[in-house]
C-alpha cells in the first residue's frame, strides 16, 4: 500500500457509504434493495456449492465403485473431517478480521476448493482421495465467515437479514442443482467421473472468478474507523491546507484492533448461550424423514425428494423470512423459528400417515431452516463491532454446528432406546419448553447493537 | 479513453465464464462421444456356445465394450477359457442354475437399485428395490435370496455409512425384514439395537446362516449365527466380516481386517475359520486388500474379484488355496462376483 489516503476509496464504499458520497437520494433507493455485491457473492456460492455438491454426490459411487474402495472406509474418512471444519470456521473469520481483507481470506477458501478439483482429477487410491476431500472441507471451513463478514460489510444495516436471505437463496439453489448436473453426466457418459470433476472444476474456477473480479476487496474495519474518523485531526493526518494528501507512514488505524474480549460481552455470551442450547435440540433432518419413511413406508428411493423438497422451501422463503426478521427483530424470528421445528417432528410423530402430515413437515423444515441459518449471521453480524465480526459469525456457526452435530448423536440413541414416536415427542417437548426460555434470554434490549455499529448506520 | 476497473474486470469475468464453458463443453461433448463409441465397440473377448450347458461359474463381465456389466459363464475345467454371455446385467450375481439372483443399479437422473430374480432362461420372475448400491448377495439351496445394500446413494448422506440387508424367497415374498431388527446376542447378553449394521449373510440351511454384525456403539464387528426361525443373531466370533461357507459346511473364509494399528482404513487379509475347533488362519500370501465376500471354488480353493489398478472399471476375479500354501493367481480374467454351478 502506498501512502495515499483516500477518505472514501471507490472500491471499498459498500452502499452503506453511499450517504457519504452525498447521494441521499440513491442511498435511500438502495436502502431497499440487496446490494450488488451480496448478489454477487450469492453467484460465487452458486457455483461453488453446484461444484462441491456434484462431487459430493457422486463420491461414495466414485470411492467404491471406480477406486474399488469400500464404503466403510468412505464412512471413516467422512467422519473424521467433519469436527476439523468447524475450528477452521473460526479460524477464517480470525484471519479475516486480522487482516482486515476479507475477501483475500475467502479467495484462499475458494481456491484451496478448487485446487482439490484438479486434484481429483488425478488422484488414485483412497488416502489422495481422501487429503482432497479434507483439504475441499478445510477450504470451505476458511471460507464461510470471511463470505459472511463481506455480505454483513456491503449490506445497510436495515436489511441484513434480507441480504443474508438472498445469499442463502442462491446457496441453496447451486446445492439443489449440483447432484442433478453429476447425475445427468453419470447418466449420458457411464462411470464419467472424471467429467463430472472436470464440470465440477468449471464451476468452482467460475465461482473463484467472479469473487476474485468481481467482488469489491472491502475493509471492513478500516471503512468503519473513516466512518467514525470523519475529519483529518480525528484520522491523525497534519492540519494543512493546500498540501499533498500524503500522511507520513500511511494512515494509522486508531480503532480498536482485533480481541477475543467480544466473547465476554453479555449480549454475544447470551447469543452463543442460546444457539447452543436450540442446537442441542435440533436434531437432523435426516431423523425427520426417517421418522416419516418409516410410519409411512415409501421406498427409500424417493428419499433424496423429501431433501429436494425442504431445500425448495428454504430457498424461496430465505428471502422473505430474512425481510420479516429485519422488521419484527432477528432474534425473535431466530428463537420462535423454532416453532416450526416443533411443528416439523409432531408431523413425523403424529399418528396419521399420508401425504399431507409429510408435506407439511417439509414446509415446516423448509421455513425453519430459513429462519435460522441467514438470520444467525444477521444477527450476529449486527451485534458485534465490526473488528471482530467475522470471528463472531463464524464462532456462533461452530457452535451451531457442534451442538446439532451432538444432537443428532444424542437422537439416535434415543430413537432406539424408546422407540421412534415417543423420541421425536421428547424432542419437541424440549424444544418447545426451550424456545420460551431462549426468547426469556434475549428479551427486549438484551441484545443489544454494539455503540460502534449505531454509528455505521446511515443517518 | 479511460475505462474503469470495474469494466475491465467484468471484460475479464465474461472471457472467463467463456473460456471455462468452452472448455467443459468441448470436453463433455468429446466424453459423450467417446463414450457412446466404447458403449459400442464390440468387446473383446473369446466366446463359446453351450457352456451354461455344462458344470460353470458364473459371473459379471467386467471387459470394457457392449457386453461390460453382462452375466457371463466360463466351463468349471477351463476358468480362463471362453465365455457364454447371456443377456442379463448385474452388479452381483449368484446362481444355483436354476435360478439366479442378480442385484443391479439402474442408472438414470434418479439412480434406483433393485434385486431381480431370474429364470433358466434369464426373465424376470420377481424383483423388488433396494435402499442403495448393491453389495453381497447369496441364494440358499432352499429358494432364499440374502440382499446387502448401502444406505447411502445421495449427495446429502450423513455421515458414516449404513447396510440394508434382507432375506426375501425367490418369489419376492419378504421373509426376514431387516436384519438389524434381529434381536442381538453377544456373550449371551442381549444387545440393545443401537447403531447396528448387519452384512454378508451365508447360508447353512433354511433356517440357519452366518453373517457379519458391527455395533458402532461397542465399536466390535462379530462373526453371528442367525436364526431366521426365531429372529435372533448370536455372536460367535470378533473381526469376521463378509463370512462364505465351504461346500462341505466345515468352514467359513472370510475377510480379516489386518490393518496396522493406528491405520484409518481398513486392510482386508482373506482368512479361513474351521467351525469345528474355532481357530483362524489368515491366509496372508494375498498381500491386497480383498472386499469381496469370497467364493469356494471347490472345498480347497477360494476365488475373489480385484480391481485392476490401472483399468478403472476392470475386475479380476482371483484364486488363493484355503490352507494359503500357494500364491494367489488370476482365476478369471475380466470379471466379477464369481458363483459356482455344478
Amino acid at each position: 500500500m502506498s501512502g495515499l489516503v483516500r477518505a472514501a476509496p471507490g472500491e471499498a464504499s459498500g452502499p452503506t457509504s453511499a450517504p457519504a458520497r452525498g447521494r441521499p437520494d440513491a442511498g435511500r433507493r438502495r436502502a431497499g434493495r440487496v446490494s450488488s455485491t451480496v448478489v454477487t457473492l450469492g453467484v460465487v456460492s452458486f457455483l461453488t456449492d453446484v461444484s462441491s455438491e456434484a462431487v459430493a454426490a457422486i463420491l461414495p459411487l466414485y470411492v467404491t465403485a471406480a477406486l474399488g474402495m469400500s464404503v466403510v472406509a468412505y464412512g471413516i474418512v467422512d467422519g473424521l473431517v467433519q469436527g476439523a471444519g468447524a475450528l477452521v470456521r473460526v479460524a477464517g473469520g480470525w484471519a479475516a478480521d486480522r487482516t482486515d481483507r476479507p475477501k483475500w481470506v475467502a479467495a484462499v477458501g475458494y481456491g484451496l476448493s478448487a485446487l482439490t478439483r484438479v486434484g481429483l482429477l488425478f488422484a488414485s487410491g483412497l488416502p489422495g482421495v481422501a487429503s482432497l476431500v479434507v483439504a475441499d472441507r478445510v477450504g470451505k471451513g476458511i471460507r464461510t465467515a470471511p463470505r459472511d463478514a463481506l455480505i454483513a460489510a456491503s449490506s445497510n444495516p436495515r436489511n441484513l437479514g434480507r441480504s443474508f436471505g438472498v445469499h442463502r437463496a442462491l446457496d441453496t439453489a447451486g446445492a439443489a442443482l449440483g447432484p442433478l448436473l453429476a447425475f445427468v453426466v453419470l447418466w449420458a457418459v457411464p462411470d464419467g467421473y472424471t467429467t463430472v470433476f472436470v464440470v465440477s472444476l468449471g464451476a468452482a474456477v467460475l465461482g473463484v472468478g467472479a469473487l476474485v473480479l468481481l467482488v469489491p476487496d472491502l475493509r471492513p474495519r478500516r471503512a468503519a474507523w473513516l466512518r467514525t474518523h470523519r475529519t483529518r485531526e480525528d484520522r491523525g493526518l497534519p492540519k494543512c491546507k493546500g498540501c499533498t494528501c500524503d500522511a507520513p507512514g500511511g494512515l494509522e488505524l486508531t480503532g480498536r484492533p482485533f480481541s477475543w474480549a467480544f466473547l465476554r460481552r453479555g449480549a454475544t455470551v447470551r447469543l452463543l448461550v442460546v444457539a447452543g442450547l436450540l442446537g442441542l435440540l435440533t436434531v437432523g433432518d435426516g431423523f425427520v424423514y426417517l421418522a416419516l419413511q418409516d410410519r409411512d413406508g415409501f421406498a427409500t428411493q424417493w428419499f433424496p425428494l423429501l431433501y429436494v423438497g425442504t431445500n425448495a422451501v428454504y430457498m424461496l422463503l430465505a428471502a422473505p423470512v430474512g425481510r420479516l426478521a429485519d422488521r419484527v427483530g432477528r432474534a425473535r424470528v431466530l428463537v420462535w423459528g423454532h416453532l416450526l421445528l416443533v411443528g416439523a417432528y409432531a408431523c413425523a410423530a403424529a399418528p396419521f400417515p399420508g401425504a399431507t402430515t409429510t408435506v407439511a413437515a417439509l414446509v415446516l423444515l423448509g421455513t425453519f431452516y430459513a429462519t435460522t441459518d441467514g438470520v444467525l449471521a444477521a444477527l450476529t453480524s449486527a451485534l458485534v463491532p465490526t473488528s471482530v465480526r467475522a470471528t463472531a459469525i463464524g464462532t456462533a456457526q461452530t457452535v451451531t454446528a457442534v451442538t446439532r452435530m451432538v444432537a443428532s448423536a444424542g437422537f439416535g440413541v434415543l430413537w432406539y432406546a424408546s422407540g421412534r414416536v415417543d423420541a421425536l415427542w421428547i424432542a419437541a417437548a424440549a424444544l418447545l419448553v426451550a424456545v420460551p426460555v431462549c426468547a426469556y434470554l434475549m428479551r427486549g434490549g438484551r441484545l443489544e447493537r454494539d455503540p460502534d455499529l449505531v454509528e455505521e448506520a446511515p443517518a | 479513453m479511460n475505462r474503469s476497473p470495474a469494466i475491465r474486470r467484468r471484460t475479464s469475468f465474461a472471457v472467463l465464464v467463456l473460456v471455462v464453458l468452452a472448455g467443459t463443453g468441448w470436453y463433455v461433448a468429446a466424453q459423450v462421444r467417446q463414450a457412446r463409441a466404447e458403449h459400442a465397440a464390440p468387446t473383446q473377448v473369446e466366446m463359446a456356445e453351450g457352456v451354461l450347458d455344462g458344470p460353470h461359474v458364473l459371473f459379471r463381465g467386467t471387459a470394457p465394450g457392449d457386453l461390460y456389466g453382462r452375466v457371463a459363464a466360463v466351463a468349471l475345467d477351463d476358468l480362463s477359457g471362453p465365455r457364454e454371455v447371456t443377456p442379463a446385467v448385474c452388479d452381483r450375481v449368484d446362481s444355483d442354475g436354476e435360478t439366479t439372483v442378480c442385484l443391479r443399479t439402474r442408472r438414470g437422473v434418479v439412480t434406483t437399485y433393485e434385486a431381480e430374480v431370474l429364470d433358466a432362461a434369464w426373465r424376470t420372475t420377481a424383483s423388488w428395490p433396494l435402499p442403495g448400491m448393491p453389495s453381497r448377495t447369496r441364494l440358499s439351496p432352499d429358494g432364499l435370496v440374502a440382499t446387502t445394500s448401502f444406505v447411502t446413494g445421495h449427495s446429502y448422506a450423513a455421515t458414516g455409512f449404513s447396510t440394508e440387508t434382507t432375506v426375501h424367497g425367490a418369489d419376492g415374498a419378504d421373509v426376514s425384514g431387516n436384519l438389524e431388527d434381529f434381536t442381538l446376542l453377544a456373550d449371551g447378553k442381549r444387545l440393545a439395537p443401537v447403531d447396528r449394521n448387519v452384512w454378508g449373510v451365508t447360508f447353512v440351511d433354511a433356517r440357519y446362516f452366518y453373517a457379519t454384525v458391527q455395533s458402532r456403539s461397542e465399536g466390535r464387528t462379530w462373526l453371528v449365527r442367525g436364526d431366521l426361525a426365531e429372529r435372533t443373531l448370536v455372536t460367535l466370533l470378533d473381526g469376521v466380516e463378509c463370512p462364505s461357507l465351504s461346500p462341505d459346511g466345515t468352514r467359513l473364509a472370510f475377510k480379516h481386517d489386518a490393518r496396522k494399528p493406528g491405520d484409518v482404513t481398513p486392510h482386508w487379509t482373506p482368512a479361513v475359520l474351521d467351525l469345528a475347533t474355532m481357530t483362524v488362519t489368515v491366509l496372508d500370501a494375498e498381500q491386497r486388500s480383498v472386499d469381496d465376500q469370497i467364493a469356494w471354488l471347490d472345498d480347497v480353493t477360494l476365488l475373489y474379484g480385484l480391481p485392476r489398478a490401472d483399468e478403472p472399471g476392470t475386475t479380476d476375479v482371483w484364486s488363493l488355496t484355503a490352507d494359503g500354501t500357494a500364491d494367489p493367481a488370476v482365476a478369471i480374467p475380466q470379471a466379477w462376483s464369481p458363483s459356482v454351478v455344478e
